[in-house]
């Protein structure tokens, strides 16, 4: 009764996705309000039905309902229930039904944050919503479906997987969806701008904090991924360069090159196709994750069971978008315009340089992503791109956009003068290349890449640190306190700052773990001691222990430091009841300047076992990182101007509202932007 | 006419950038590309020396030793036609078993043995990996084609 409750509640979510996909398009061309009010309503019922639907597929794997096959293959009455609640994106059908409920939040979103929008906008972008809707929700019911039925049921469900059995794992799928999803909403923008034929800072306006939320939840949900790897997969690895993480990777990429692109078109009215042209093939990157990691033209840990349809089907959806939505940019690109002109060295300048360098690197990604897999689809040989070839490239190209990211925020929009700049941060650009040069020293032996690197992180810390000092000191004869000044820099500015600090600590964390890991896989026999990283670890015993659904062999190990003991670790071989295969459990001491880390390998004779020991500097620095520059995505998608409407229709009086007005004229007077020349 | 200029500048000064890169995508891929060859095809000989590349095929039954310092481990891997040595320092994955599929990336060193730096097992209990099929797939296709032509027929 409940899978067909659910079954139900999505055909009736496909048929209200329908409608939304139409309707409201309809409506907007020849201006019919009644139907281009339709969109919002559809949006929300959409929402409630496929919430029914996936509230029945989690209830049914709460109760341990096994005549369903889905759950009866990804969960086990056994696994403890906040797993079972996982479980429901543990496979490929129910991570499908996540993926669509999450749609259906972003739908919904639009509909409820974006009363301010021209009528005939929304209606576009919410159009353009519901056809996307419908290629997914019809790709689950067609393809996919998790609610149907195993006849005769099981007895018993075959687990989840135990890798998947994690906390990590419970958020990083839903991030990484809002982030993936997330992108739809920017597509809908500039497809609706197309489509309408009217693209101006308005419009970078609205689809700049989507952009932003959705590029946010992507950092956290690939920093997540990474850091879940790291732990899970046992072999200290956080980036594998594998097809399935690129994936991931080439979206953000083009992403933060959107974000970028629609900051010029937002505040100066620029590279308006351009900004077009980034939605769009960010989202048809988001397309070729969902088709390469869900076809089964890849095997790794996210390949899910093989159904040639299901390829085909994403395939020809892919391709139906992608080649609609140029085909349209083709058609009336040229109604958008272009934008002004800008000089050499400039704002503009430094972002266009950011955005081809992170378009090249995109592309880069892809060839080495897909040609090993495009060879051999056409029989002509099997060959592997490993990660040597991306370090080869991804080298170069970030080395220039480290170096111009210290400088682009302080240049000025339109024109400036590259002498001024470069003397103005010459002491931050000397103290960081010769603290960085001298860092490395206190990590390992001294090396120029490392060197490089520390320089380069400290160099976009320091240089974003003295722009915000600059802006704060430049309003003290107006004699406002700092909390106003702080308040006054505006959240958007202020995100900026965090992102590109955040980029910087990544850099930093990434230099050391790469330039200074030890990794040791050992023998060790219990009471013998290795030496790694300056530290030892010695292990103590071999137990047996008891899990809920495992039993396990546990390494009793105590790691010194200078002779004193600093902590035990206790990494397992854990043999899930309902597995064959035998799972390592890693056990971490994290800290702020190095992670330790040891695992289990191989039983040998005498006691012993092989042992991975591990010492990873700076690890922590790469997840803390990506979270900087989430919290900044977020804090500059929640400036004040994007709300400023809403506030104005409420008539709001307060000191906020004032400045909030004050700002907005400001925004869009072309060369407002606050300027620490003066 | 200075705006001009400026511009053209700008446009050749993408143009070499852009040039720059793509030239420099492309070399890093000619480098850095890994090729796939099976046993039978290292026997041959037709493998570059001191290049990396992958072999793929099962793990011969009753070949697996491990030396006395527990972590250096010698196998071989067949492709059900020839069987090439392979010798690895570190910890095999939980699935790595005789008999079963085996992908290994590394370079070939004189006297024929093959030095993995990386050794890739299926990784759940379905799945072989694609390069061992492949591997053992071309070892049975020559096979069926030397018993067409027997000797002495």
């Amino acid at each position: 009764m409940i899978a067909e409750l659910g079954l139900f509640a999505l055909i009736l979510a496909l048929l209200l996705a329908i409608a939304q996909g139409t309707l409201p398009l309809i409506g907007a061309a020849r201006k019919d309000a009644a139907l281009m009010a339709v969109g919002r309503s559809a949006a929300y019922g959409q929402l409630v039905f496929i919430g029914i639907a996936y509230a029945m597929l989690t209830y049914a794997f709460v109760t341990d309902d096994f005549s369903i096959a889905y759950v009866a293959n990804n969960s086990n009455s056994l696994l403890p229930v906040q797993y079972k609640i996982t479980a429901v994106w543990g496979g490929h059908e129910g991570s499908l039904l996540l993926w669509v409920l999450i749609l259906g939040l972003w739908s919904a979103a639009v509909a409820t944050f974006s009363r301010s929008l021209p009528r005939e906008v929304l209606a576009r972008v919410l159009g353009v919503m519901g056809l996307v809707a419908i290629g997914f929700i019809g790709f689950t019911l067609f393809t996919s479906s998790p609610f149907e039925r195993l006849i005769p049921a099981a007895m018993e469900g075959r687990d989840l997987n135990p890798m998947l059995q994690d906390p990590g794992l419970i958020i990083h799928p839903p991030m990484l969806y809002m982030g993936y999803v997330g992108f739809s909403v920017a597509f809908a923008f500039a497809i609706a701008a197309l489509i309408g034929g009217r693209l101006d800072a308005a419009w970078a306006r609205w689809s700049r904090p989507w952009t932003a939320v959705a590029w946010a939840f992507l950092t956290v949900g690939i920093g997540l991924g990474s850091w879940w790897a790291y732990y899970v997969l046992g072999w200290g690895g956080w980036w594998f360069w594998d097809p399935v993480e690129n994936a991931s990777f080439m979206p953000w990429l083009m992403g933060t090159a959107l974000l970028h692109s629609l900051a010029v078109t937002e505040k100066r009215g620029g590279f308006k196709n351009w900004t077009v042209m980034l939605a769009i093939l960010t989202f048809s990157l988001v397309l070729l994750a969902a088709f390469l990691v869900r076809s089964g033209v890849l095997t790794s840990v996210h390949a899910f069971a093989v159904d040639p349809d299901r390829g085909l089907y994403l395939l020809a959806f892919m391709a139906v978008v992608v080649a609609g939505s140029l085909t349209l940019f083709a058609w009336r690109a040229g109604k958008v315009g272009l934008g002004g002109g800008f000089g050499l060295v400039s704002r503009e300048s430094a972002l266009l340089t950011n955005n081809v360098l992170l378009v090249v690197s995109a592309a880069a990604v892809l060839l080495g992503t897909l040609y090993p897999l495009l060879l051999d689809a056409f029989g002509l040989g099997k060959i592997s791109v490993g990660p040597p070839y991306f370090e080869a490239v991804f080298l170069p190209l970030m080395l220039p956009l480290l170096l111009l990211l210290g400088f682009g925020p302080r240049l000025r929009w339109k024109q400036d003068s590259p002498t001024e700049q470069l003397w103005r941060l010459r002491w931050i650009f000397g103290a960081s290349l010769v603290f960085g040069m001298i860092w490395p020293l206190f990590v390992g032996s001294w090396s120029f890449l490392a060197g490089i690197g520390a320089f380069l992180g400290l160099w976009i810390i320091g240089s974003s640190l003295k722009d915000l000092v600059d802006r704060l000191r430049l309003r003290r004869e107006s004699r406002q306190t700092l909390g106003i000044r702080v308040r006054r820099l505006g959240r958007s500015y202020v995100g900026m700052q965090f992102a590109h600090i955040g980029v910087a600590v990544v850099v930093i964390g990434i230099t050391f773990v790469l330039g200074y890991d030890d990794e040791r896989d050992v023998r060790m026999a219990v009471g013998e001691t290795v030496e790694v990283g300056g530290y030892g670890f010695r292990l103590d015993s071999l137990d047996q222990v008891q899990g809920p659904n495992f039993d396990a062999e546990q390494a009793t190990v105590s790691v010194f430091l200078d002779g004193q003991l600093m902590t035990t670790l206790t990494p397992q071989m854990r043999n899930y009841f309902s597995q064959e295969q035998p799972m390592a459990h890693t056990s971490l001491h994290r800290g702020f300047f190095r992670d330790l880390y040891v695992n289990m390998g191989e039983e040998l004779p005498g006691n012993a076992w092989v042992m991975r020991v591990y010492y990873k500097p700076f690890m922590n620095w790469v997840w803390a990182g990506a979270i900087l520059m989430a919290v900044g995505g977020f804090l500059a998608a929640s400036d004040r101007r994007y709300r400023v409407r809403v506030r104005r229709e409420d008539e709001a009086t307060d000191e906020d509202a004032k400045l909030a007005a004050k700002d907005a004229v400001k925004a869009n007077d072309s060369g407002a932007e606050p300027n620490p020349a003066g | 006419m200075k705006k001009r200029q400026k511009r053209l500048l700008l446009v050749a000064g993408g143009l070499a950038g852009l040039a720059m890169v793509t030239g420099l995508v492309l070399n890093a891929f000619r480098d850095n590309l890994v090729f796939f060859y099976t046993p039978s095809d290292i026997v041959a000989e037709i493998v570059p020396m001191e290049r990396t590349f992958r072999i793929g095929g099962l793990v011969e039954d009753g070949s697996i030793s491990r030396a006395e310092d527990g972590v250096t481990v010698h196998f071989r891997v067949t492709d059900t036609a020839v069987a090439v040595p392979v010798v690895y320092h570190g910890i095999l994955p939980n699935l790595f078993r005789e008999g079963q599929g085996v992908v290994a990336v590394g370079n070939l060193e004189e006297g024929g043995v093959f030095k993995a730096s990386q050794v890739m097992a299926r990784h759940d209990e379905e799945y072989m990996p694609p390069e061992a099929a492949e591997a053992i797939k071309r070892a049975q296709r020559e096979g069926a084609r030397t018993v067409g032509h027997p000797e002495g027929y």
